[in-house]
């Protein structure tokens, strides 16, 4: 079998299977801060009664699965997506895509991801992978988080894609119809949407734990974690903010540098200078969360931990709520020529 | 976060692939650069790793004093729920917490506990004993 797939390395696994996946079809000006923003990736949200891994469900970008579903439609670009009942099914659909030299996206759970490290090996159902094309009985995968090509045998990858427990992928397949011609105005104006959509999801949601006022809230629930569960849970309860910001695919600072590098790409696309000047706030943000996250590890490894060390902590996420409210304001005044 | 700034630690990520941040240029263009890792990130993951080294400990002792079953701490081990555990096996959640009582567990037919071996990714006589060579 022939494979002209070109592997690029992301940060994140979605915008990397998205970007790369457009590229086969020769969609190739998406790069990944544009189909992050397009797809209007950047979120906050802590949701309280729900624990993921014993600790608290943070998140600081969109629901998996979002970014490919919404870049597509902005650019009209048609999706086929199919899950499946049975692994016979699964498999003989994902062959007879790759024996039409079709790449294509598939959720997978890192659990049982051979290549992985043992360290990173949790139950979390949606990671992104592209299976490429197939050597004998190996699966030729190119995963964007890594920096080169790898490969899965049958079992290994029909373990990952059969994952059980929350967000079970259920062998789900995507992958964007061919011949698409995706012109620069396209591109304007799903760079509008995208960032209108995320200017309501940030400042415009209802209720206090999404957006900057989630950030918010979770600042002011941080200072009284100490009392309330006790130094060692709410050590566990930072280390669990801490990889949610930092871990694999997040591009630093709680993907808000990507999003800061989207609107660089983005004044390529509208010439008003105001993107230039909001991008540096969100650079400001990120280092900011960055900060906050070494003030959380002083407390998790115990190097400090007095409740003015928690206030801290709590203030750094308030300072935060400020300046993403500012920018997400400031991009809602810019006036579009579309 | 500036290029120059990018912190190169030992993380577990190394081993497999370096990762990829968004960082300014001197100019305060973004570009990308490689990290091996980042310290304080490699302490939160710790830290994690603590607290499941503890509660796999906890489990097997639970185990050894019969006040729970084998699957008790093939669950933990293997960083899962009930709920992860009975969508693996095909058993109810109140099945699944039934069987972690030693008295059931003992009853349990070789062809669930089958289930259960697959589930954990051992041997049936491995489920038993708790006993696990993996590297």
């Amino acid at each position: 079998m022939k494979h002209e797939f070109k592997h690029l390395q992301a940060a994140h696994c979605e915008n990397g299977v998205t970007t790369n996946l457009l590229r086969s079809v020769g969609v190739d000006k998406i790069t990944e801060p544009l189909s992050f923003g397009i797809g209007s990736g950047l979120f906050f949200v802590y949701v309280p009664f729900l624990k993921v891994n014993k600790g608290p469900a943070i998140a600081f970008r969109t629901m998996p699965g979002l970014i490919f579903k919404r870049t597509c439609n902005a650019l009209n670009i048609p999706v086929v997506r199919k899950k499946f009942s049975s692994k016979e099914s699964a498999r003989k659909f994902l062959d007879e895509c790759l024996q039409a030299g079709r790449p294509v996206g598939c959720q997978v759970g890192v659990y049982y991801l051979a290549y992985f490290p043992k360290e990173y090996r949790f139950h979390f159902n949606a990671h992104n992978i592209i299976v490429y094309g197939k050597n004998d009985d190996r699966y030729l995968i190119s995963d964007p988080v890594m920096e080169t090509v790898t490969s899965l045998s049958d079992y290994e990858l029909e373990r990952v894609r059969f994952a059980k427990g929350a967000l079970a992928p259920r062998g789900q397949i995507y992958y964007p119809k061919e011949n698409t011609v995706i012109t620069d105005d396209h591109i304007r104006k799903a760079i509008v949407s995208g960032i209108k959509r995320n200017v309501s999801h940030m400042i415009r949601i209802p209720g206090s734990i999404a957006g900057v006022k989630g950030i918010a809230s979770t600042g002011n629930k941080i200072k009284k974690w100490r009392d309330k569960l006790g130094q060692q849970e709410a050590g566990l309860y930072l280390a669990q903010l801490v990889r949610m910001q930092e871990e694999i695919g997040t591009g630093g600072g709680g993907f808000r540098y990507i999003y800061a590098a989207f609107l660089q790409q983005a004044h390529a696309y509208h010439p008003n200078d105001a993107l230039l000047e909001i991008s540096k706030t969100f650079t400001k943000a990120g280092d900011i969360w960055r900060n906050a996250a070494v003030q959380a590890a002083g407390i998790y490894k115990g190097r400090i931990g007095t409740q003015a060390d928690f206030n801290v902590m709590g203030d750094f996420l308030l300072e935060i709520s400020e300046i993403e409210k500012s920018a997400f304001q400031a991009l809602s005044n810019i006036k579009w020529h579309t | 976060m500036k290029k120059e700034d990018i912190p190169q630690d030992d993380g577990a990520l190394n081993k497999i692939t370096k990762e990829i941040v968004y960082v300014t240029d001197d100019t305060g263009n973004y570009t990308t650069g490689l990290s091996t890792g980042w310290e304080t990130k490699v302490e939160a993951l710790d830290v994690a790793w603590e607290d499941i080294e503890q509660r796999i400990e906890d489990a097997r002792q639970k185990v050894l004093k019969n006040e729970a079953s084998p699957i008790l701490y093939f669950t933990e081990l293997r960083l899962m729920d009930i709920g992860i555990v009975a969508a693996y096996t095909g058993f109810w959640k109140w099945t699944v917490k039934q069987h972690i009582k030693p008295d059931v567990f003992k009853k349990l037919s070789d062809q669930k506990l089958k289930k259960y071996a697959e589930a954990f990714n051992i041997s049936v006589e491995e489920l038993k004993t708790m006993k696990v060579n993996e590297t």
